[in-house]
Formats: structure tokens, sequence, C-alpha cells
């Protein structure tokens, strides 16, 4: 369970939303600029929040009361990047492989053999990520992140740099990911046949503020 | 006598060139990284004074930097007496102390190459170690100096290049003693100043211009080789 309650003031912006979400798939919806990558980027812990907390299983990530504010690196939640942003002067295996050598060995749930073969990038780990396509970059930056065994996966439009074809490619990978990996997903989107085919929950943000929330398919258009 | 025959005055000026070069590169190297970070991702009050500080070499009259020099580290400077009353180093008038003067008239080429280098990476491969798991200083290590690594052999290669042609400073701090701190410039400044000294001033000039030649082959390869990953093996 995830509680997200923030406020963060820029000029000519001010994001003042709050949410939960479940287990599955959790939609962040709305037009470019109403606050989804900023709500993201709060989770993740790359910007700060005037006042407000955050909550991930009961385990407190923000809380501006009582001065708790954890790093990034400290939250355990897996961010899948528009564009992959691999690293690119590590082969894949080694960008793979990144978050899982920062994780306790205790706390590696997740092995590397079943992300490999669910993502379907067996053949590519020897391969410089410069060589990749669009899609396969994607597929292994989903890989990464889930091999930190992260307790929440943040993914902020993970398709939106892709076409048709390539989308329809990732899609089974993300539902995958869902249903074999168990973990809760907060997923960016402005694209309503993604969020309909992928979320159980959608939170529609508008000029950062939260207008409505529920299933899909009472929220969305 | 052959033009290219060296004599022994020669000889000793280019190994220590290249002495005093390699070194003052490999002392102010790290320095240089971590002044360069500091300034293209620090944001705090008296940046603009570092940033001038780093500069000022660059805009000085070299033979006021060595002057500078001479009062902080000669034997009867602050520094240099604490030098040589603390850890005996005497920098003065010794190949050190020539060292010293190439390190600082170069380093503000080494920290603005390293620092160009450091604002060219995508600060989001940053943030995205860091979701990762990596703290800061695992950022740093596996990530920001990997990618930094073409502004960083640019940066030493500069500075080397730098020391070798050092003069204004060097002989204002160290001077021109034969063996201990004449360097290629100094020996050509000799030989303008002696008659039938055309030659060798010719003979030192094409072998400084060599050096230097070397030096950038040598930086491009190691860039090129800088960015290819290691391959892995089954």
């Amino acid at each position: 369970m995830i509680r997200f309650d923030c406020r963060l003031v820029r000029p000519a912006f001010v994001f003042d939303a709050a949410f939960e979400a479940g287990p599955g798939i959790t939609a962040l919806f709305g037009p470019s600029g109403s606050g989804k990558t900023t709500a993201i980027r709060l989770l993740a812990g790359l910007e700060r929040a005037e006042r407000g907390a955050i909550a991930l299983g009961g385990r407190p990530l923000l809380d501006t009361q009582a001065g708790i504010n954890l790093p990034p690196y400290r939250r355990r939640i897996g961010l899948i990047f528009q564009d992959a942003l691999l690293l690119p002067h590590l082969p894949v295996r080694a960008n793979l492989n990144y978050g899982r050598w920062f994780t306790p060995p205790a706390e590696r749930r997740i092995g590397f053999d079943p992300v490999v073969e669910v993502l379907g990038i067996g053949h590519l780990l020897g391969r410089r990520t410069d060589t990749l396509s669009g899609g396969e970059r994607q597929r292994v930056s989903i890989g990464r992140a889930l091999l930190a065994s992260p307790q929440l996966l943040l993914m902020d439009e993970p398709l939106a740099s892709l076409d048709n074809a390539r989308k329809q490619e990732i899609l089974p990978f993300i539902e995958q990911m869902r249903d074999v990996f168990a973990i809760p997903i907060i997923y960016v989107s402005h694209a309503v046949e993604e969020v309909r085919r992928l979320a159980s929950e959608v939170v529609v943000l508008d000029e950062g503020h939260v207008v409505a929330s529920g299933q899909p398919a009472v929220v969305l258009p | 006598m052959s033009f290219w025959a060296l004599t022994a005055e020669e000889w000793s000026a280019i190994q220590l060139s290249l002495k005093v070069a390699s070194v003052a590169t490999l002392a102010s190297l790290p320095l240089g990284v971590l002044t360069a970070l500091v300034l293209a991702r620090g944001r705090f009050r008296g940046k603009i004074l570092l940033d001038s500080l780093v500069h000022l070499p660059l805009v000085l009259p070299p033979v006021v930097t060595g002057y500078a020099l001479l009062l902080l580290f000669g034997r009867r400077g602050p520094i240099g007496q604490w030098l040589e009353g603390t850890f005996g180093i005497v920098l003065s008038f010794r190949w050190t102390g020539a060292a010293l003067a190439c390190a600082i008239m170069a380093f503000p080429l080494m920290v603005r190459a390293i620092r160009l280098g450091i604002e060219a990476i995508d600060r989001r491969l940053e943030d995205a170690a860091g979701t990762l798991g990596a703290s800061p200083f695992w950022v740093f290590l596996t990530v920001t100096l990997p990618l930094a690594l073409p502004g960083i052999i640019a940066g030493a290669v500069l500075c080397f290049a730098k020391a070798l042609g050092e003069f204004g400073a060097t002989i204002t701090f160290v001077s021109n003693i034969p063996g201990e701190t004449q360097t290629i410039p100094s020996a050509i400044f000799s030989y303008t100043q002696m008659p039938g000294g055309d030659a060798g001033a010719l003979r030192l000039s094409i072998i400084a211009a060599l050096i230097a030649v070397a030096a950038l082959i040598a930086s491009e390869l190691l860039a090129r080789r800088a960015y290819r990953p290691e391959r892995d093996r089954p």
C-alpha cells in the first residue's frame, strides 16, 4: 500500500495531490503538464516536496513534519524512464546487475534467470547498449529495475518513445511483470488504451491536482 | 658532429621536462577532478570566487605567478618554511618546485577540460543509478567518473603539454640550473642567449614539438578506448 500526499510550488505551477495505491497497476493519467511526472519524481525522491508525506507499506519515505526524507538510493523504488537510460559504458549484463549489486543479498527476492526469461533478453546479455533497438533497450531497463528487487515500480511513460509495433511488443511484458513478480506498479501515461488495458485503478491528474480516481471503466472517458 | 647528436645537457633537459610534466600532471589530477566536479555540480556561495582563483594563472603574467610562488613557497616564505620545517621538503630551485609551478600554470586548462566532460553527462543517468540503490559516492565512482573519462584524459594531456612548455613561472621560481631545474624551454632560452646556439635551440624546439604531438595522439587513442564497454565473457 502506497500513501502519497505532497505539495510542491513552482513558478506558475502548484502541485498538491494525495492518493493511495494498492497492489497491481495504478495509473496516473492526465494531459502533459498535469503533474504526473512530478508525482513520480517525488515518489522516487528526485524532487523535494515543500510539505507532505509518502509511506510505502507502512514505511515512511517522506514526512516533512517529522523531518524524514529518505534519499532515492534508500527508498527501494524502481523507476523506468521514458528513454531507457541504460548506462552507456556498461554492456547489457552489467546494466542488468547494476541495481542487484547494491541490493543486500537477503533482500534479493527476484532472480536473474527468471527476469531474463520473462523479458526475453537472454540473447542480448553480451551486447553493447548502443546496438539495441528502442524496444530492447526498454526491456533491459525494466529488467534492471526489477533485479534491484524494488518494493514499488514507477513507470514514467515507458512506451511513449516507441512506435506502435514496439508498444505491442512491450505491453505483454509489463503484464507479466505485474503477475509473475507481484510488484505494485505506478504507471504514468496519457494514452487511454494503455491505461485501460493495464491498470486496475486510475488516478486522474489535472494542473497538479487529483480530479478523479477509481476503476478505469468508471473514470476514463 | 651531426645535427641530431644531443649533448648530455640537452638529454638531461629532455628527461627533466618529461619528469616534471609527468609529476605535475599526476599529482594535480585528483585535485583537478575534485575542483571540476565542485564547479560543474556545486551550488554554493563563492563559486565565482573559486572559479576565478582557478583561472587566475591563465590571465596573470607567468612571471607574477612565479614570483608569488617564490614569496609563498620560497625558503623564507610562510608555506616554504613550514614545508621545510615539518617535512624537510624544499621546493625553490629544485625540480619539485618546477613541477609545482607547471602544475599551477596548467591547472586551469585541466579543470576546464574535465569540467566540460562532467557537464556533458546526462544527469538523468545519475538519477537512474540512484534509484537503483547507488549512493552518491558509488554514483560518482561507477557513473560520473567513467563517463567523464574522455574529459579527464583530455585535461591530463592538456596539463602535460602545458607543463612541458611552461617557462615564465618556472624560471622565476626555480631559475635555470642545468641538471636540476633546466627544462626544455629554459634550455632553449639559454641557447638563444649564447653565440652559436641556433642549432641547439632548433634541435630542442623540434623535439618539444614532437613530444607535444605524441601526447595529443596518445590522448586521442586513450579517449577512443575509454568508451568501449568491457566484453562479456561466456
